[in-house]
C-alpha cells in the first residue's frame, strides 16, 4: 500500500481514468480494434454507439468464456483416462482454473488497453505483474481462510479446500486485476454501491459477486442425505462457483444493456 | 440372507426367471416357502431391519419407547438368539452392527456411504462365505447384500447390471445351499435358509415412500424340512414383513419378541403335527394379545381377542380331546376348527394392532395451527406501524369483536366443533375439555380473524401512502438488511427437509459466518471510503475534493509510523489509541469468525457428522483431566474478568465468590481436579458447594430486582436501571457456569467476548437500529444454542443439569434447570440485548422495537414449522426428527414469551416515569 501512495500523487490523470470510467477507455479499445471505425462523430452519438458496441464486445468476451468453460469439461477426457468433472474433480478444477485465467488474461489484454502501459517502463510493467500475481496468491490465501473459518476441515482436504479457493479467486479477482491492475483503491471503489461507472466495472461486479453467491448456495446441499457424489465436498460449492460465474458472465451483458441509460458512462 | 433392495418381480417375475435359475428351481421343486412380504413405510433400511428382527412397526411403540436412540433396544430376535446362547455371525451393511453392537460374535460391517460401488461391497461380504461356511461354530449367519440397492440407486431396476447381480446373488444362494445340503447328513436338525430384501425399489430407482414397487419384496423360506409339493407352482402369497420375525423366533425356538405384531406364516408350519401347530399358533396369539393389552385401553371389545378368547377355550377342548387319547375324526375336526379360528384371530389381531400406527387428531391439529397462523398474521401485519418512530400501534379489538362477523363466525365454529365432536369416533383432545374452553378457544379464533381483516381492510385504505413509504424504504435497504431477511426465509424454508432440521447447526452457523462477513464488510467500508466516497458519486463535482479526503484517510491510517512519527510532538496520545481502535474494529469481525469456528470443533452435532471426533470429547476423556481442569480456570478466570466491568462492588465479590464455588461443585463431584488434590478423592454430589453458588446467583438476581424496582419507585436515573439489569444478566451467567459443563465452559467464555467486542466495536459505532440488533442477537442465541452440544435431537438434552445442588428429583426445580441448561445461548442472548439496549441512553423506544422483532422473528419460523408438520405427518422421518424438532421448538416458543413478557416489563416501567 505505501508503494501506492507516490503514485497516486503523481499520476492524478490515471487516477481520473479510473473514477471517470468512460471515454478515453473507449477511444482506446476502438483503436485496437480495428474493424470498428464510426470514430469521429459528435460527443453523443459517439457516446451511445460505443456504448452499443463495448456492449456487443462484452457480450462476445463473455461466451468465449462460457465456451471455454464447457469445453474444459469434455475436452480433457481425449487426453486423460478415466476424467469426469465428478470423479477426477481435483483435475478438472486445474485444468478449469487454468483455462478461464489464460483466457482472462488474453481476452483483457485484448480488449481492455492499459492505460499506463505508454507511459511506464518494461521495469514498471514486471513489478505491476509481479504486485498482481502476489495478489492473487494473497486472494487464494484470503479465500482459504475464510472457506475454513466458514466449517471446512483444516488438516485433511486441505488440498481440496486450496484448490476451490484458487477456483474462486480465478473467477473472482483475475478478472478485476486484468481490468483495474493491482490497485486496491479501484477495487474499492468498484465494489461499493453505485461504485462501478463503466461497463466493465459493472460486468466485474455482476460476475464477482455471482459467482461468490454460487459458490455459497453451493454449501446448502452438503448436508442433505441424498448420498450424491457430488455433495462430497468441495464438487458441490465448485459446481457452485462455476454456475455462479456463468450466469453471472451472461446476465451482466443483459443486465447493463438494459440499464444502459442510467450507467453514467461519459463522465461529463 | 438379505439383498437390500430385492423386488418381488426379481425373483418371482421374468426377470428372476432368466437370471435366477438356482432360485426358480428350488421353488419348482417345493423346496421352498415363496412369499410376498409387504414392507410398511419407510421404506428405509434401517427401520425395514428393525420390523424384520422384532416384528414391530417402527414409528409407533419404537418411538414411544425411546426416541431413535442409535442402538436397537427394543425385544428382537437377535437380542433373544443371543440370550439363548446361540452363536450369531454377521457380514454386511454396518447399519445392523449399529443397531446390534454386541450381538454377534463375529462381523465384519460394509459401509453403504458410497453409492457408485456396487461390486465391492458385496465381495466384501462374499469373501468370508467360503471359510464360514465350512465352519460349524455358528448357529445364525446373516448376510446383507447392498449392491442391488446401489445399482438401484444409480441406475434404476431395468439397468444392464441388475441381471449381473442377480446372477451374483443366485450364485451365492446356490453356494449357501449346497454347502448347507452336505452339511445336513451329519447334523441332527435341517438348516433353514431365508431370502429376502428389506425393501423393493421403484421404477426411479429409489425407495423410502410407499408405492407398490417399493413395498413390496420376495421373501422365500428354503429348508429340506419342508415337504416338497411337486408339481404346479402357486402364486407367493401377501404376507406382512413384519410376520418374520415371529416365524423365525417359533422355528429357532426363541420367544417371539415383545412388540412384534406380525403374525406367524402358517405354510411354515402346515406339515407339522396338530398339537404343535396348535402350540404354535396359541403362543403368537398370546404375545400379540399381550401387546393389545399394552397398548389399547379398550382391548376387550377388539373382534381380535374375542376371537383369541373362544379359540383359547376350544383349544383346551381339543388337549382335552387328545389327552384323552381320542384319535377319531372328531378330533381331527375339532382341531382344524380351532386351526382356523386361530388363524382368524391371528389376523384380526395382527390388523387392529397394525391399525394402531397412524391416528392423529386432526381437528385439535387444526384449531391451533390456526390460531398460531393468525397471530402470526397478525404479526407481520402490524409490523410498518410496530417499527416507526413512536413504536405504538394499535389493535382494533373493541370495534371488532362487537361486528358482526365475529358473532356470526363464533356461531359456525361452534355448530362445527359440535358436528365433529358428536360424529368423531376417536377421541378428539378439543372435545374431551369442557364445553366452556371450547368456546373460549373459538372466540379466540374468531376475534384473531376480525382482528386481521380489520387491520387488512386499514392497511388497504391508506394504501397509496404506504407504497410511497415502502418504495422510500426498499431503496435504503443494506446488505446486512438483505442478508437478514433472506436468512430468515432461508431458515424457514430449511425446515421442509428433514436433513436440515438434523443439520440445523450448519445452516446457523453458516448463517452467522455470512453475518460476521457482512459486517466485516461494513465496517471496512465505513472505514476506508467513509461516507464521502458513495456521497461523491452523487454530487460529481467533488471529485477532486474528495480524492484528496481519501487521501488524507489514508496518511491518517495507512502510514501509521510516519504520520504518528510527524505528530508524535503535537498529539500522539490522541491519536494512537484512535488508530488502534480502527483497526481493532476492523479486525473484530474476523476475530468473530475465529471464535465462531473455534466453538464449532468443541461439539460435533447433529447426524451425519457426529461420529467426528471433536474438543469436546478430547476433554472429557479421563486421560485429559488436568487439561480440563486448567481450562475450566481459566474459563472461570475469563468469566470473571468479562463480567467485573459491569458489576456494582457488592455483586463483583458476590461474582468471585460464586466462581469460585463452581470450580469447587465441578472439583467435588470429580469432573476437574484441584491443584492440591492428585489422587482421586472419593467422589460426592457436591450439594453443598452448589448450594453455595445458587446462594451467590440468587443474591446477585436479588440486588438487580432491587434496583429495578427502585429505579421504578423513587425515579431514579436510568443507569440504576441499566445496572439491575446487568447485575440480572451477570446472575444468569453465573448460574449457567454452574450448570454447563466443565467442557463448554469456554462456550460461556466466547459469548461474553463476543457480545463485549460486537457491543464495542461493531454496534456503538455502526448505529445499526434496535431491530438489526435484535436479529443479530437472535442469530447469535440460536448459533449458541448449537455450539454448546444441543441438536435436534432428544438425545443431546443434558439431563444431569437438573439435578444440580439437588438431593433427589424434584420436578419444578429439575425442569426449570433443565430447560434453562438446554437454552442458556438464547436466554443469556436475549437477557444481553435488553440490558444493552436500556444502557444506550439515547435510544427512545429501542426497547418496545426489540420485543416486537424479538417476538416476530421467533414466532416466524414456528408457524411455518407447525403447518409444515402437520402437512408433512405422514413424513418417513415424523416421529424420529420433526417431532423432536416441534417439542424443541415448543420449549423455545414459551422461553421467547417469557422473555418478551420481561421486555415488555422493563419498558413499561419507562412508561410510567415521565
Amino acid at each position: 500500500m505505501k508503494i501506492l501512495r507516490p503514485k497516486d500523487v503523481k499520476t492524478k490523470g490515471m487516477r481520473q481514468i479510473n473514477v471517470r470510467g468512460g471515454s478515453q477507455r473507449v477511444l482506446a479499445l476502438c483503436l485496437l480494434f480495428v474493424h470498428f471505425e464510426s470514430l469521429p462523430y459528435g460527443e453523443r452519438l459517439q457516446g451511445s454507439t460505443m456504448k452499443d458496441a463495448d456492449i456487443k464486445r462484452l457480450f462476445y468476451v463473455h461466451i468465449f468464456c462460457i465456451v471455454s468453460i464447457i469445453l474444459t469439461t469434455f475436452i480433457p477426457s481425449f487426453f486423460l483416462e478415466d476424467f469426469s468433472v465428478l470423479e477426477t474433480h481435483l483435475t478438472w478444477l486445474c485444468i478449469c482454473s487454468m483455462c478461464v485465467a489464460i483466457i482472462n488474461v488474453v481476452l483483457y489484454l485484448q480488449v481492455k488497453p492499459n492505460p499506463s502501459s505508454k507511459r511506464s517502463s518494461i521495469f514498471h510493467k514486471i513489478s505491476r505483474l509481479l504486485k498482481s500475481c502476489v495478489y492473487f496468491f494473497i486472494s487464494c490465501l484470503l479465500f482459504h481462510a475464510i472457506i475454513v473459518l466458514y466449517g471446512a476441515p483444516l488438516i485433511e482436504l486441505m488440498l481440496e479446500t486450496f484448490l476451490f479457493a484458487v477456483i474462486l479467486s480465478t473467477f473472482t479477482t483475475l478478472p478485476c486485476l486484468c481490468l483495474l491492475g493491482p490497485n486496491i483503491k479501484a477495487w474499492l471503489r468498484v465494489f461499493t454501491r453505485n461504485g462501478a461507472t463503466s461497463i466493465w466495472d459493472n460486468s466485474l461486479q455482476i460476475t464477482t459477486m455471482s459467482s461468490v453467491i454460487g459458490a455459497w448456495l453451493g454449501a446448502f446441499p452438503i448436508p442433505l442425505d441424498w448420498e450424491r457424489p457430488w455433495q462430497v465436498w468441495p464438487i458441490s460449492c465448485t459446481l457452485g462457483a462455476t454456475f455462479g460465474y456463468m450466469a453471472g458472465l451472461l446476465i451482466s451483458p443483459v443486465w447493463i444493456y438494459r440499464n444502459r441509460k442510467q450507467l453514467t458512462y461519459k463522465s461529463r | 440372507m438379505l439383498v437390500d433392495a430385492l423386488r418381488d418381480d426379481f425373483v418371482f417375475g421374468s426377470k428372476g426367471v432368466q437370471f435366477m435359475p438356482y432360485t426358480k428351481y428350488l421353488m419348482e421343486k417345493g423346496f421352498a416357502h415363496n412369499f410376498i412380504a409387504e414392507a410398511k413405510p419407510p421404506t428405509v433400511t434401517m427401520p425395514r431391519i428393525k420390523a424384520l428382527m422384532t416384528g414391530s412397526i417402527p414409528g409407533f411403540i419404537d418411538v414411544v419407547m425411546n426416541f431413535n436412540s442409535p442402538v436397537l433396544l427394543e425385544d428382537n430376535l437377535i437380542g433373544q438368539a443371543k440370550a439363548a446362547g446361540k452363536r450369531v455371525i454377521f457380514y454386511g451393511d454396518d447399519t445392523w452392527i449399529k443397531l446390534f453392537p454386541k450381538h454377534f460374535v463375529e462381523y465384519d460391517g460394509t459401509t453403504s456411504f458410497f453409492v457408485p460401488d456396487f461390486k465391492e461391497v458385496d465381495d466384501n461380504v462374499t469373501r468370508h462365505l467360503d471359510t464360514v461356511l465350512k465352519r460349524e461354530d455358528w448357529d445364525i449367519l446373516i448376510l446383507h447384500y447392498l449392491g442391488l440397492d446401489h445399482i438401484g440407486h444409480l441406475t434404476g431396476p431395468h439397468s444392464s447390471l441388475i441381471g449381473p447381480k442377480l446372477k451374483e446373488m443366485d450364485y451365492i444362494l446356490k453356494k449357501i445351499h449346497i454347502s448347507l445340503l452336505s452339511k445336513e447328513k451329519e447334523a441332527s436338525l435341517p438348516h433353514l435358509l431365508v431370502l429376502c430384501g428389506d425393501h423393493g425399489m421403484s421404477e426411479a430407482g429409489g425407495h423410502g415412500a410407499s408405492s407398490v414397487e417399493e413395498v413390496s419384496t420376495p421373501l422365500l423360506l428354503i429348508s429340506s424340512a419342508f415337504h416338497r409339493k411337486m408339481g404346479n407352482l402357486q402364486p407367493p402369497k401377501h404376507v406382512q414383513q413384519t410376520d418374520l420375525a415371529a416365524t423365525l423366533a417359533v422355528g429357532l425356538g426363541l420367544p417371539i419378541p415383545k412388540n412384534s405384531v406380525g403374525s406367524i406364516l402358517y405354510p411354515v408350519v402346515e406339515k407339522r403335527t396338530m398339537r404343535e401347530q396348535l402350540r404354535f399358533l396359541h403362543l403368537n396369539s398370546v404375545q400379540l394379545s399381550r401387546l393389545l393389552q399394552e397398548n389399547v385401553p379398550m382391548y376387550e371389545k377388539d373382534p381380535g381377542f374375542q376371537q383369541f378368547k373362544v379359540s383359547e377355550k376350544l383349544h383346551g377342548n381339543w388337549i382335552k380331546l387328545y389327552l384323552e387319547g381320542n384319535n377319531s375324526e372328531v378330533l381331527l375336526n375339532l382341531g382344524k376348527k380351532v386351526l382356523k379360528q386361530y388363524l382368524d384371530a391371528l389376523k384380526t389381531l395382527s390388523m387392529s394392532l397394525s391399525k394402531q400406527v397412524a391416528q392423529y387428531d386432526m381437528y385439535s391439529m387444526m384449531v391451533g395451527a390456526i390460531i398460531v397462523l393468525e397471530i402470526t398474521i397478525l404479526l407481520l401485519l402490524s409490523t410498518p406501524k410496530a417499527l416507526c418512530q413512536n413504536a405504538a400501534f394499535e389493535i382494533p379489538l373493541s370495534s371488532s369483536s362487537f361486528s358482526l362477523l365475529f358473532y356470526l363466525m363464533v356461531l359456525i365454529l361452534s355448530a362445527v366443533h359440535v358436528i365433529i365432536c358428536t360424529s368423531a369416533e376417536r377421541t378428539c383432545f378439543l372435545c374431551s375439555i369442557s364445553w366452556l374452553m371450547a368456546v373460549g378457544v373459538m372466540m379466540l379464533i374468531s376475534a384473531l380473524l376480525c382482528v386481521i381483516v380489520a387491520l387488512l381492510t386499514k392497511t388497504f385504505e391508506n394504501v397509496r401512502p404506504s407504497a410511497q413509504n415502502l418504495a422510500a424504504s426498499s431503496s435504503g435497504w443494506s446488505e446486512l438488511d438483505l442478508l437478514i431477511l433472506f436468512g430468515t426465509l432461508g431458515h424457514v424454508l430449511s425446515l421442509g427437509a428433514s436433513s436440515f432440521i438434523e443439520e440445523e447447526h450448519q445452516t446457523w452457523y453458516f448463517l452467522i459466518n455470512t453475518l460476521c462477513l457482512a459486517l466485516g464488510h461494513e465496517v471496512f467500508r465505513n472505514h476506508f471510503l467513509g461516507k464521502d466516497l458513495d456521497h461523491n458519486l452523487a454530487v460529481e463535482q467533488n471529485i477532486k475534493k474528495n480524492a484528496k479526503n481519501v487521501l488524507q484517510y489514508k496518511n491518517d491510517y495507512v502510514d501509521v509510523p510516519e504520520t504518528s512519527k510527524i505528530y508524535k510532538a503535537s498529539s500522539s496520545m490522541e491519536l494512537l489509541p484512535k488508530v488502534y481502535e480502527k483497526w481493532l474494529q476492523l479486525a473484530s469481525p474476523w476475530f468473530i469468525l475465529i471464535c465462531c469456528r473455534l466453538l464449532r470443533t468443541l461439539n460435533q452435532t447433529g447426524v451425519q457428522w457426529a461420529h467426528r471426533l471433536d474438543f469436546g470429547h478430547w476433554l472429557t476423556s479421563s486421560d485429559h483431566k488436568i487439561e480440563l481442569s486448567v481450562l475450566t480456570c481459566l474459563s472461570l478466570i475469563m468469566i470473571f474478568v468479562l463480567v467485573q466491568r459491569r458489576c456494582s462492588s457488592v455483586s463483583k465479590v458476590a461474582m468471585a465468590l460464586g466462581l469460585l464455588g463452581v470450580f469447587c461443585y465441578r472439583a467435588a463431584i470429580g469432573n476437574v481436579l484441584l491443584p492440591w488434590q492428585r489422587d482421586r478423592k472419593s467422589i460426592s454430589k457436591g450439594i453443598i458447594e452448589a448450594r453455595f453458588v445458587y446462594v451467590f446467583v440468587l443474591g446477585i438476581l436479588f440486588t438487580g430486582i432491587k434496583d429495578l424496582l427502585k429505579s421504578q419507585i423513587i425515579f431514579a436515573d436510568v443507569s440504576i436501571k441499566s445496572l439491575g439489569l446487568w447485575d440480572i444478566y451477570n446472575g444468569l451467567v453465573l448460574l449457567a457456569a454452574l450448570l454447563l459443563r466443565p467442557h463448554n465452559l469456554p462456550v460461556l467464555v466466547f459469548s461474553l467476548l463476543i457480545q463485549a467486542v460486537m457491543t464495542k466495536f461493531i454496534w456503538k459505532p455502526l448505529k445499526h437500529d434496535a431491530a438489526q440488533v435484535t436479529i443479530m442477537h437472535y442469530w447469535f442465541g440460536q448459533a449458541f444454542f448449537y455450539f454448546q452440544g444441543n441438536s435436534n435431537n432428544i438425545a443431546t438434552l443434558d439431563i444431569s443439569a437438573g439435578f444440580v445442588g439437588l438431593e433427589s428429583f424434584i420436578e419444578v426445580p429439575a425442569l426449570f434447570l433443565t430447560v434453562f441448561a438446554t437454552y442458556i445461548g438464547p436466554i443469556l442472548w436475549a437477557i444481553h440485548l435488553l440490558s444493552f439496549l436500556s444502557s444506550e441512553n439515547n435510544r427512545s423506544s429501542a426497547i418496545s422495537h426489540a420485543s416486537f422483532c424479538y417476538a416476530l422473528i421467533c414466532s416466524i419460523p414456528v408457524s411455518a414449522y407447525i403447518i409444515l408438520v402437520t402437512s408433512l405427518r405422514y413424513h418417513l422421518f415424523i416421529w424420529s426428527v420433526f417431532s423432536p424438532k416441534l417439542l424443541y421448538e415448543g420449549v423455545h416458543l414459551f422461553i421467547t414469551a417469557t422473555i418478551c413478557v420481561f421486555f415488555i416489563v422493563m419498558d413499561q416501567t419507562n412508561l410510567i416515569k415521565p
